[in-house]
């Protein structure tokens, strides 16, 4: 019920952050990240947020040119396990917020050329999968210091 | 970012030819970036490899600098140009203890990024800085740099030796708010998962983590036991209930509260009376909370957990109904209709409620909605309402996208073939439904309404002769023959409509049918099972002819004395005779001979083979035509009624359904060695396998010199023959008649309808039936007719496959529950666990598989073993005891288990038990936490 892979991906459909929270090979992440885009992208604004694809469960969200998805477990046996759809938009929501507060206004430029900071806000908010600290300040707090240190 | 190398690099990122540039002029990432985003489209391959062999060099300097440019780069590059760096992980490793936190950081987001166990074969060189990382002494960020690597590529081996040092993170005393300790909750939870051993080390700091001030903490522990909880055997965290019950009641925030509800879901249904207590707080829940995610987790909690408790089934249902009900957010419908599906059929009056909502979703603007809509309508069909069910959607998908509309289809058909048509009843009004549905424009799933043509046929004797009707409509429709998708359907008409010739009306139609000059379109195979057709029509047609001529020479010798009785078979043959005389002739002249007579020319050797199968019969009618003229040679001949019992025996054996068995019961023959090695045998297939192959390329090479060659010819004559048919069935073709002649002229049986305006859709869904949801009994006109079911192996293949989901760590969720029982005890072998670190354990463990973990107080008596070893492994020879296993096995085992009775837990493991003794185990499931609870 984990979160599998976090996701951002611009307009064109080029991958701008991969982290992946399970193993693939390259080639099944090339392959997966090009599948789901594809089924994202085509969406439009009326339709929901959720897409299912092979085994995942994809919560996606558009912001400006940016999309933002996040791959969990999609158990059909037991669909109770799953991670909670709307939690998750909160949960990109509040990536989308984390990132416009460091980087003010964020843009698909600032995550490509600060991608270890991304990273980091990441590793920050998601351990293992789980979701793990909620609060802004407490997310970039370390990554200010760090950026201070070195 | 990359500091100062950025902006001293940056005036060399212009220069003309990269490999030209000196290590100590590296470029750094961002101009790296640069140059990817202003490069030409196309030139990024050779961008890449010139970028990659840079690295390749520069990642190899001594100088630390250098090397960690060069790994963040390649960072880059694998992480979004997908490029393999696997072969940087030792050089990750090299930047692992530096002192400067840029580069442990760069070394660290590498490592996290491109390490797996499966893959990375210096993970274990890690161990040493790993556990310096984690030490309390070093500081904070580096220790979360190091769980985070931790959380994301742990082998067994290296969480069995670092468990022990997360225990320090673990603990609240490290300091109350460190805002590590939610970040080891969450790698503890890792490292479990991979290493179930370490279970006794780390659970009782992970349950303490509950009771911490800290809501983070709380968060995370939660989180985590959500995790274990939901991805094995919930079992050994019941006695947690109460703990998560007190974290239910004081905790505010909403991200606890799902995590929660998730864990109480699962545990509900194995604790009714914790299911109970659990009412009344998610009532107030559902009521009271304005978080949209919360009150949705409370609904699946409800619809999930607690089925059987009315009031907050109620409470639920009405919120879904809220759900369903907002227009502008299709996220809510989704997830509405997602609840509704797991409401079993037991609450269907949910749906009911809420039916005029779930038809109209059919028509979402969104596929996923409509989808979802369409599998809620599919989970609650009954036999009652399975008609209107079934009708509207086939309707519907008339109406619907083509994608859309074979999903439709896809469920109907899938639906009602279930458990060989369990839900069927009037199997008449089943099969007009599937001509239906070959009828629809956007219809593909020719193969599965083909399957169920002949299957129905085979098993339900009491609906061929509407399956004959339906075929007939099909084969005479020249229009469908145009459609590829279609022509698996035509061919199981034409298959049933000759098998089951005695039930139609006009034989003689269904010859002309079969053998109209759009035939032609067909591909070869079918066009050999329409051939096949027609001989078996034929060949009723003239046994019937006998007969009648038999019968009327009968009656006018005995005068009229058998009076009624023959007269009704009279009237019946007389037909049937009477078409045969006057359609023999015709057809000799015009489609018969004509149509076939190019066939036995055909270069398909099917084809070929049954049109000259026909020919030969039709010359032999061609006899008896002039036989019926002068009658006395008839009577006279007896070799007729010799042909007519040959032709009638040929296809009056009865075909049926062959059970899946069927191989398995046939003896094998004496003599015939089946285990015999056949690799001696490879000396004559390799010798002569050339041959043939060549032989029939050059009989086809010059049959195909043949057939250009009067293409022409051909094709002015099926034109004339296409002008003919249409005037004959001017019914079947479209008023038009400009383009007669042209016989590819043919309006496509897949035009689509017009589609119907966007706006209207849903409400002529919702007119479209008035039916229920509900089952509800119908009185049925007529009795269900009987369906041939062979074994248990015939229906095994329509069952969707019910496998409960088996954790893949049930090994983890019995440790814990040893962990949970053994708190208390300073157990002997906890330590044993901790230290035995070999690598073959920890392999064998991985092995053992799938064993479901039934973890059971109740010990067999007969085991000695089992008393002395300790309440772990008491459990593991439980799993595996529920594990069938071939006899053979268990006697190898039994003897292996005598002979040496030293390690008792290896021989556990592997121990197998008469399956009736381990059923009798799973008897008593909760005494376990009586005194815990409530």
């Amino acid at each position: 019920m984990a979160i599998r892979f976090i996701l951002l991906v611009n307009k064109q459909g080029q991958t701008r952050l991969a982290q992946y929270y399970e193993y693939l090979t390259l080639e099944e992440r090339r392959a997966l990240e090009g599948e789901i885009v594809r089924k994202c992208l085509a969406r439009t604004e009326q339709q929901c947020s959720f897409v299912e694809h092979r085994n995942y469960k994809i919560v996606y969200r558009r912001y400006a040119s940016l999309f933002f998805l996040v791959g969990v477990d999609n158990d059909e046996v037991c669909p109770s396990v799953l991670l909670n759809e709307l939690a998750i938009l909160e949960f990109i929501h509040l990536v989308v917020e984390t990132m416009d507060r460091h980087f003010r206004n964020v843009c698909e430029l600032d995550i490509m050329f600060h991608l270890e900071t991304a990273h980091f806000m990441l590793e920050e908010m998601v351990m293992n999968g789980c979701i793990v600290e909620t609060s802004k300040t407490n997310i970039l707090t370390p990554i200010q210091l760090m950026d201070k240190a070195s | 970012m990359a500091g100062g190398s950025s902006s001293s690099s940056s005036s060399f990122s212009t220069a003309p030819a990269p490999s030209l540039v000196d290590s100590l002029f590296q470029r750094s990432l961002d101009d790296l970036i640069k140059a990817l985003r202003s490069q030409p489209a196309g030139a990024e391959p050779s961008l890449l490899s010139r970028a990659v062999a840079e690295i390749r060099r520069e990642i190899r300097s001594p100088d630390p600098d250098t090397k960690a440019v060069a790994l963040q780069k390649l960072t880059y590059l694998s992480s979004l140009h997908g490029l393999d760096a696997s072969w940087a992980a030792f050089h990750a490793l090299e930047l692992l203890p530096s002192p400067s936190p840029l580069h442990k950081r760069l070394a660290y987001v590498a490592a996290s990024l491109s390490f797996h166990p499966s893959t990375t074969d210096v993970l274990p060189l890690s161990t040493h800085q790993l556990r310096k990382d984690l030490s309390p002494s070093s500081p904070p960020p580096f220790s979360s740099l190091a769980l985070h690597l931790l959380s994301l590529s742990a082998s067994p081996d290296l969480a069995l030796h670092l468990a022990p040092d997360l225990l320090p993170l673990l603990s609240p005393r490290s300091s109350p708010s460190s805002p590590l300790r939610p970040k080891a909750a969450a790698a503890a939870l890792r490292t479990l998962s991979v290493c179930p051993d370490v279970a006794p080390l780390l659970f009782k700091p992970l349950v303490d983590c509950l009771s911490s001030p800290d809501l983070r903490v709380v968060s995370a522990a939660v989180g985590a036991f959500a995790e274990l909880a939901s991805s094995g055997d919930p079992t050994p965290y019941l006695p947690l209930a109460p703990e998560f019950y007190r974290v239910l009641a004081e905790s505010g925030s909403n991200w606890i509260l799902i995590k929660l509800l998730k864990i109480f879901t699962r545990l509900a249904p194995l604790e009714p009376r914790l299911a109970a207590r659990l009412v009344d707080p998610l009532c107030d829940l559902l009521r009271r909370s304005s978080a949209q995610s919360l009150v949705f987790e409370c609904v699946r909690t409800v619809f999930s957990g607690l089925p059987d408790h009315d009031r907050a089934v109620r409470l639920a249902v009405d919120k879904v109904r809220e759900f369903l009900a907002s227009a502008d957010d299709p996220n809510l419908r989704y997830l509405g209709l997602r609840a509704l599906s797991m409401l079993g059929p037991r609450h269907s009056w949910a749906v009911e409620e809420s039916r005029e909502a779930v038809i109209r979703s059919l028509a979402d603007p969104d596929p996923n909605i409509r989808r979802e809509a369409l599998h809620l309508i599919m989970v609650m069909v009954f036999d009652s309402n399975v008609v209107e069910i079934s009708v509207l959607l086939v309707n519907y998908a008339m109406k619907s996208d083509p994608i859309f509309a074979n999903e439709l289809l896809d469920a109907v058909l899938t639906t009602c073939r279930r458990n060989v048509y369990e839900l069927i009843v009037d199997f008449d009004w089943y099969v007009s439904l599937l001509g239906e549905m070959a009828r629809n424009p956007h219809c593909t799933r020719g193969e599965e309404i083909e399957r169920q043509i002949v299957d129905i046929g085979l098993r339900v004797r009491d609906a061929r002769p509407e399956l004959v009707r339906v075929a007939r409509g099909l084969l005479i429709d020249p229009a469908l023959l145009g459609n590829p998708f279609l022509c698996r359907i035509l061919s199981a008409a034409a298959w049933v409509s000759g098998e089951y010739v005695e039930f139609s009306r006009n034989p003689l139609e269904l010859v002309e049918a079969l053998l109209q000059p759009r035939t032609s379109l067909l591909p070869p195979l079918v066009r050999a099972v329409y051939i096949q057709a027609v001989f078996k029509v034929l060949a009723f047609c003239f046994s019937t002819y006998i007969d009648q001529l038999e019968i009327s020479q009968l009656s006018s010798l005995g005068n009229s004395t058998t009076g009624g009785a023959s007269s009704i078979v009279e009237s019946n043959t007389a037909a049937a005779a009477s078409c045969i005389a006057d359609g023999i002739a015709g057809m000799e002249s015009t489609d018969g001979i004509a149509t076939v007579g190019p066939l036995s020319e055909n270069d398909e050797v099917e084809v070929h083979g049954r049109a000259r199968n026909l020919l030969g019969l039709i010359h032999m009618l061609r006899e008896i035509l002039t036989w019926k003229t002068e009658e006395q040679g008839f009577i006279k001949d007896n070799r007729i009624g010799e042909i007519v019992n040959l032709l009638q025996s040929m296809f009056s054996e009865e075909l049926g359904p062959v059970s899946v068995n069927a191989q398995n019961r046939v003896p094998v023959p004496e003599g015939l060695v089946l285990e015999e090695n056949l690799a001696d045998l490879a000396w004559t297939l390799t010798e002569d396998d050339t041959a043939p192959s060549m032989s029939i390329s050059f009989s086809l090479r010059s049959h195909q010199h043949g057939k250009t060659k009067d293409a022409a010819a051909s094709s002015v004559r099926s034109a004339s023959l296409l002008a003919e048919h249409r005037k004959r069935h001017g019914l079947y073709y479209l008023p038009t008649e400009k383009d007669e002649t042209e016989s590819n002229d043919y309006p496509r049986a897949n035009d689509p309808l017009l589609p119907a305006s966007q706006g209207d859709v849903p409400e002529d869904l919702v007119k479209l039936t008035k039916q229920s949801l509900i089952p509800r009994k119908v009185k049925h006109t007529k009795p269900r007719p009987v369906v041939i079911k062979l074994d248990e192996g015939d229906g095994v293949s329509t069952f969707p496959s019910t496998t409960v989901k088996e954790s893949k760590d049930d090994l983890l969720s019995g440790a814990i529950h040893d962990a949970l029982l053994g708190e208390g005890k300073p157990s002997s072998s906890q330590k044993r666990y901790s230290d035995k670190s070999s690598r073959g354990r920890v392999k064998d463990i991985a092995d053992t598989g799938e064993s479901v973990s039934q973890s059971k107080e109740n010990l067999e008596s007969g085991n000695r073993e089992h008393r002395s070893s300790g309440s772990k492994s008491k459990h593991r020879g439980h799993g595996k005891e529920r594990h069938r296993s071939p006899q053979k096995n268990e006697e190898k085992e039994e003897k292996n288990h005598r002979n040496s009775a030293r390690s008792s837990h290896h021989h556990e493991r592997h121990k197998h038990r008469p399956r009736g003794e381990a059923l009798l185990n799973v008897a008593p499931r909760a005494p376990v936490i009586q005194h815990f609870l409530l």
